[in-house]
């Protein structure tokens, strides 16, 4: 297993995405962030702290799980530990950024867009990437992204990240299994 | 019509594996503690989807489901219905006067035939104890447990416990008396393996033709006295005197056993104040239960419906998904 990014790289790049966000963002009046379901949760709450912190107001976070709208039923067991959807904001007309560990074939962020329009109808989303590994299937793009990834197919990115920045958090990239 | 017996699907033995791996639910007997945690985790979200504007999640797009009722039933088969629905499958429903059983024909040849029409999954409700575990046999699509005979009732015990956990929290210690017809009640059965593995405590009251002291082997408390049955209960669950099951009389009469274990207003004075009143329905109202108590506010029988719906998707979903990956680990299907 490869270590790519250690967790030096990692907290710079989830504080550089802050600030990008935050340089975009400074007026815009409603806007929120959304963590996709699992990978993506943990990235999304440490963005939603940093911001809060640089604009100095809080910046509401949601979770979202957009496992119901995925077109991969069959292609992979369903884990026992489930994180559900839950936005406790007003998503209409709000500017949402969704965010997620690792960007890959586009299909998360597909699901992710469906599932976040049968709550409401934001008037803007954003896609911050904590980690972009190339190889997308999907015509989708990332608005942030921290770290920049070569993996092939046979490959997995693998992203530590905990709750507050921790010398466990990196960056790997192992045999796909 | 049969495919060979190296293709066969079948559960794997349960593992601590991470991962849900049942193509069927027939029963509750040997669900994991983690497997209900998910089920309801995913009940939890679908109800939270009940409420969105679009109501209809895409998950079972194409997929078809059977709802073959072998048994009178209208609450079990409609919350699956629309359960199904809901995840966007086509539902046909098939009930037992209605299909080529009134014919000769054998469950396992209407099944196989289900299966040969493109069907992705069956719902079987039936009146014989194991039919579905028989089915989930020879079937290679999954097959969900709606009721067989007094065996088990899976998905009733998941939408009580869940009830239950939606008002509680948790179910770690609490006090959970079943009352009435235990011999015949799969409802009772499921409930003891679901509220055991939960951690609750069950007492199981009622006549004593009807609640045998054996029951007391599965790990649970049997009181023949009401008012000990009722006065540490957290909630209670009643259950309808079944005459459709009983063979010789159990008691003797209907009255007689309203007189004795019907719920009644003076008798919930008995329980401690706020706790539950619950029941998998059909209600006779004045036999096991006044209209006084059903209608209170201590009731969640209609809770107990809406519930119905949230965790039988949750079911559907799980099984559909785990059936669809076992046949492309076994290279029977391409991928759709």
């Amino acid at each position: 297993m490869a270590l790519v990014f250690d967790s030096g790289a990692v907290a710079e790049a989830v504080r550089e995405v802050a600030r990008e966000i935050t340089r975009r963002h400074a007026a815009t009046p409603h806007f929120g962030i959304v963590g996709i379901a699992n990978g993506g949760v943990l990235f999304g709450r440490r963005l939603a702290w940093e911001v809060s912190g640089l604009l100095g107001r809080e910046v509401p976070f949601g979770t979202l799980n957009a496992q119901f709208h995925r077109d991969d039923i069959a292609h992979k067991p369903i884990p026992k530990a489930f994180m559900r959807t839950d936005i406790r904001f007003d998503i209409d007309g709000a500017t949402i950024i969704l965010a997620d560990d690792v960007l890959f074939s586009g299909r998360t962020l597909r699901a992710a867009l469906n599932e976040l329009f049968d709550h409401g109808r934001p008037q803007r989303v954003e896609l911050a990437a904590l980690v972009d590994r190339g190889g997308r299937s999907l015509p989708v793009t990332a608005d942030y992204v921290g770290l920049r990834v070569a993996a092939n197919a046979a490959q997995q990115v693998v992203v530590r990240l905990s709750e507050d920045p921790s010398p466990q958090d990196s960056v790997h990239v192992e045999p796909a299994g | 019509m049969s495919s060979p017996p190296a293709k066969r699907l079948s559960n794997p033995p349960m593992s601590e594996s991470e991962y849900w791996n049942r193509k069927d639910l027939t029963g509750l007997e040997d669900v994991t503690r983690a497997e209900i945690d998910l089920i309801h985790s995913l009940a939890a979200s679908f109800k939270e989807t009940l409420g969105r504007r679009q109501k209809k999640l895409p998950s079972l797009r194409g997929k078809t489901v059977v709802n073959l009722f072998m048994e009178p039933s209208t609450r079990t088969r409609v919350a699956f219905e629309i359960a199904a629905k809901r995840l966007s499958a086509d539902v046909i429903s098939i009930s037992g006067d209605s299909s080529s059983v009134v014919k000769g024909e054998t469950l396992k040849d209407t099944a196989l035939n289900i299966q040969a029409l493109n069907a992705d999954m069956i719902v079987l409700r039936h009146k014989a104890a194991g039919a579905a575990q028989y089915l989930a046999k020879i079937l290679d699509i999954p097959v969900i447990n709606a009721g067989d005979g007094a065996h088990e009732h899976p998905t009733q015990a998941l939408l009580d416990t869940f009830t239950l956990r939606e008002k509680w929290g948790s179910l770690e210690g609490r006090k959970v008396t079943i009352l009435g017809d235990i011999l015949f009640s799969r409802v009772a059965r499921s409930n003891i393996w679901a509220l055991r593995t939960l951690g609750a405590h069950v007492t199981l009251a009622g006549p004593n033709t009807l609640v045998p002291k054996q029951f007391e082997e599965l790990g649970v408390k049997v009181v023949h006295d009401l008012r000990e049955a009722l006065h540490d209960a957290d909630a209670v669950m009643l259950l309808r005197i079944q005459h459709e099951r009983q063979t010789s009389s159990h008691f003797p009469s209907l009255k007689e056993y309203t007189a004795s274990f019907g719920l009644n207003k003076l008798r919930m004075s008995w329980l401690k104040p706020g706790a539950l009143i619950m029941h998998p329905g059909p209600i006779n109202r004045g036999v096991e239960i006044d209209s006084d108590v059903a209608d209170g506010a201590q009731s969640v029988i209609l809770e107990q419906v809406t519930n119905g719906i949230v965790c039988r998707m949750a079911v559907l979903y799980l099984c559909a998904n785990a059936a669809a990956v076992l046949r492309k680990a076994r290279g029977l299907e391409v991928d759709q």
